[in-house]
């Protein structure tokens, strides 16, 4: 069977079993639709967690930026995994015991304010929104890669899954398709990772093979008969073509430091991620969910950085002087180089003239290659880019380092289809716990709690239904149609989740004196000191010599946490303490016994 | 099912414990990630794992951090369920 053929099988097979799980777990009451009516065993949570955390851009992207940043990728792998040890610490067994059903459920009622309560519930949905777009179009992407159909039918087909499960399974039917989402995108992540690792190094495990001498069919060409290790070489091939040395860094400590600091921060502070630990039976089921969460998780990241210096030693090897059209007796560019440059992820310059390929640092393009019908002497496609200055002749889209292992690798065609359905677990487990976000918020933060307390639970659940829906219908309309400052607002939603909800639930639990004019004037502090920088420099044009001490854009959200902290613990001190009832509260979500009560409020 | 202890005193000792155990839990995780990945990197790169080709700074920040983080997790769990038991807090 074709490659093809083995798509169609596989994607169709997981996509059937994702709506047989639908059905099984179809939601009967608002406990159900919200928290799964808190039946979920804690492993099965974890994966599902997993699942739900690592996205699109996990799957697809981590390991291809993370190569081509070497030590720098380590703000996205200790960032995006680090969150997790202050979510189960701080954050996980305390909101478990509180016990509702969401984030604005705890600020408002914690605060008790509404005027909170709807400032989470708009940071919320904002944060969603802003993530599920990326997650459609990363459907729409996998679809066109591999089965060659128009990326708008593949959101299509993306939204009709989604929808089909988000709106009749809600959080119980999510849960138990992300845990089987979870099970293929690490499945179809680990295969390839442990081929390449074997080809490059002889290890079966890529953990242990990222450290190891070079060794292997690949590996052992690569070193050309020395013996060195897959590390000293890759800084090796780095320096001689001009890039920074693999394991050192080019961005600025501090910035580092706030990057990392963001993002897990902005981890722990993730709507999507909070309220999966409200599934769990017990606040000691919410712990260990959470270590089995990022157990879940670290299989992933572990294999990315490895992946990464792998493929990247491949690539570097492979295609550095390499002449693009066959040649006798000289080293010419396999066939992977020219299926990868006819999906446009890849794009060659002959800018000297000598039919090779030069590969140095420095972009070879200005911006993304804009590809003309035409072919070159060599048969190269032409692109209509004005040349930069630089030497470098090679336009390698970061993607291509996960999408393209399985045929560096040379695996068979089901390897290759069990990317595209990895993909698209990844894509379609992140939309619905984002999407199933958006829907609680309205029918029970916004309805339930604040404008019409009166709703029934029928009308409810309903309510939630028809918000799912047109949840899923907002978030396709978005991956058609994508707003071009995607990319940008990613940055937002961990410097939002970060400046806003962490400090306010870390202060709600920790800090019995916090008060309802701290936090609320906090969170503000935090979010607009956040947002304008975000928006100074991502929008109106801030050049990168008036960024504060050089922290960039990304890294600025953990200064707005600080920001938040202080301003809500001073106003705090000057205002009237809280209610003694809310007092009570704070003894009482501290200790676990007494959890299954009915309502944490009395 | 436990009655919430009425002993105000129990759950501030409880609560005492717990931060304690908080704060060198967090103490561990800032300097595996912000310590050994970040801060201190270029001095620990200087050191080569033995047997393999690692910077040991570099390893933390792309390896050993994400290993120590799991392994906290499910101490800390495993370090509170026996303290709520000592305290008497547990759920059942």
């Amino acid at each position: 069977m074709d490659v093809q053929a083995w798509t169609f099988l596989i994607v169709g097979g997981t996509f059937a079993l994702y709506i047989g799980i639908a059905i099984w777990s179809r939601a009967n009451t608002t406990g159900d639709f919200y928290i799964a009516g808190r039946g979920v065993h804690p492993v099965v949570n974890g994966m599902a967690t997993g699942a739900d955390w690592m996205s699109a851009a996990s799957f697809i992207s981590m390991a291809g930026l993370i190569s081509f940043m070497g030590y720098d990728g380590a703000v996205y792998l200790m960032g995006w995994t680090g969150g997790y040890v202050l979510l189960a610490l701080l954050l996980a067994p305390y909101l478990r015991k509180f016990g509702k059903f969401t984030v604005p459920d705890f600020v408002g009622d914690r605060y008790y304010s509404n005027g909170a309560r709807i400032v989470a519930v708009v940071c919320a949905v904002f944060v969603s929104f802003t993530y599920v777009a990326g997650q459609m179009r990363g459907v729409g992407v996998v679809f066109s890669r591999f089965l060659e159909v128009d990326i708008n039918v593949g959101v299509g087909i993306g939204m009709a899954i989604v929808f089909f499960y988000a709106v009749l399974g809600g959080m119980k039917g999510i849960t138990y398709t992300q845990a089987a989402q979870y099970c293929v995108l690490i499945f179809a992540y680990l295969v390839p990772a442990i081929f390449i690792s074997i080809l490059l190094t002889d290890k079966y495990i890529p953990q242990i093979g990222f450290g190891a001498n070079l060794a292997g069919d690949i590996g052992s060409r690569v070193a050309g008969g020395e013996t060195i290790t897959l590390m000293d070489k890759l800084n090796q091939l780095n320096t001689e073509l001009g890039f920074a040395e693999y394991t050192s860094g080019k961005k600025s400590m501090l910035d580092v430091l706030c990057i990392t600091g963001a993002l897990m921060a902005g981890t722990a502070g993730l709507p999507h991620v909070i309220v999966r630990f409200y599934t769990v039976p017990k606040v000691r089921d919410a712990r260990i969910s959470a270590g089995w969460a990022l157990f879940f998780i670290a299989l992933l990241y572990t294999t990315a950085p490895a992946v990464a210096a792998f493929a990247r030693t491949n690539l570097i090897d492979t295609v550095s002087d390499a002449s693009y059209a066959e040649a006798e007796g000289e080293k010419s560019i396999p066939q992977w180089f020219k299926t990868w440059e006819d999906t446009g992820l890849l794009a060659w310059v002959d800018k000297n003239e000598d039919g090779k390929v030069q590969y140095v640092a420095g972009a070879a393009l200005a911006g993304k290659p804009a590809f003309t019908d035409e072919r070159g002497t060599h048969g190269q496609r032409m692109v209509s880019n004005s040349n930069s200055e630089t030497k470098n002749e090679l336009y390698v889209d970061r993607d291509i380092i996960v999408l393209a292992n399985p045929e560096i690798a040379n695996l068979p065609a089901w390897v290759i289809a069990l990317v595209a359905a990895g993909g698209l677990a990844a894509a379609l487990s992140t939309a619905a716990g984002l999407l199933l976000v958006v829907s609680t918020s309205v029918s029970h933060d916004l309805l339930k709690r604040v404008f019409v307390p009166s709703i029934t639970e029928k009308q409810e659940l309903l309510a939630a239904r028809i918000a799912a829906a047109f949840a899923v219908l907002i978030a396709g309309y978005f991956g058609i149609n994508p707003p071009g400052f995607v990319a940008q607002v990613v940055a937002f939603a961990f410097g939002l989740a970060c400046s806003s909800f962490f400090p306010a639930i870390i202060l709600g639990i920790f800090v019995k004196r916090a008060n309802r004019e701290g936090v609320v004037s906090g969170m503000l502090a935090g979010i607009i000191f956040t947002a304008s920088y975000i928006i100074y420099f991502k929008f109106m044009g801030g050049t990168p010599d008036q960024l504060w001490f050089g922290i960039s854009p990304e890294g600025i959200g953990a200064l707005g946490m600080l920001i938040n902290f202080a301003v809500a613990f001073v106003v705090s001190r000057f205002t009237p303490p809280p209610p003694i009832e809310i007092q009570e509260l704070v003894e009482h979500i501290r200790v676990p016994s007494g959890a299954s009560g009915p309502s944490a409020m009395h | 099912m436990t009655e919430q202890p009425n002993n105000n005193d129990n759950a501030r000792r409880y609560w005492a414990r717990n931060l304690r155990l908080l704060v060198t839990f967090l103490v561990i995780w800032w300097v595996v990630s912000y310590g050994a990945g970040i801060i201190f990197v270029d001095a620990l790169d200087g050191i080569t794992i033995p047997g393999t080709g690692f910077p040991l700074g570099f390893w933390f920040a792309q390896q050993g951090s994400i290993y120590v983080f799991v392994a906290l997790i499910f101490l800390y769990s495993w370090l509170m369920n026996k303290l709520d038991k000592e305290f008497d807090v547990h759920e059942d």
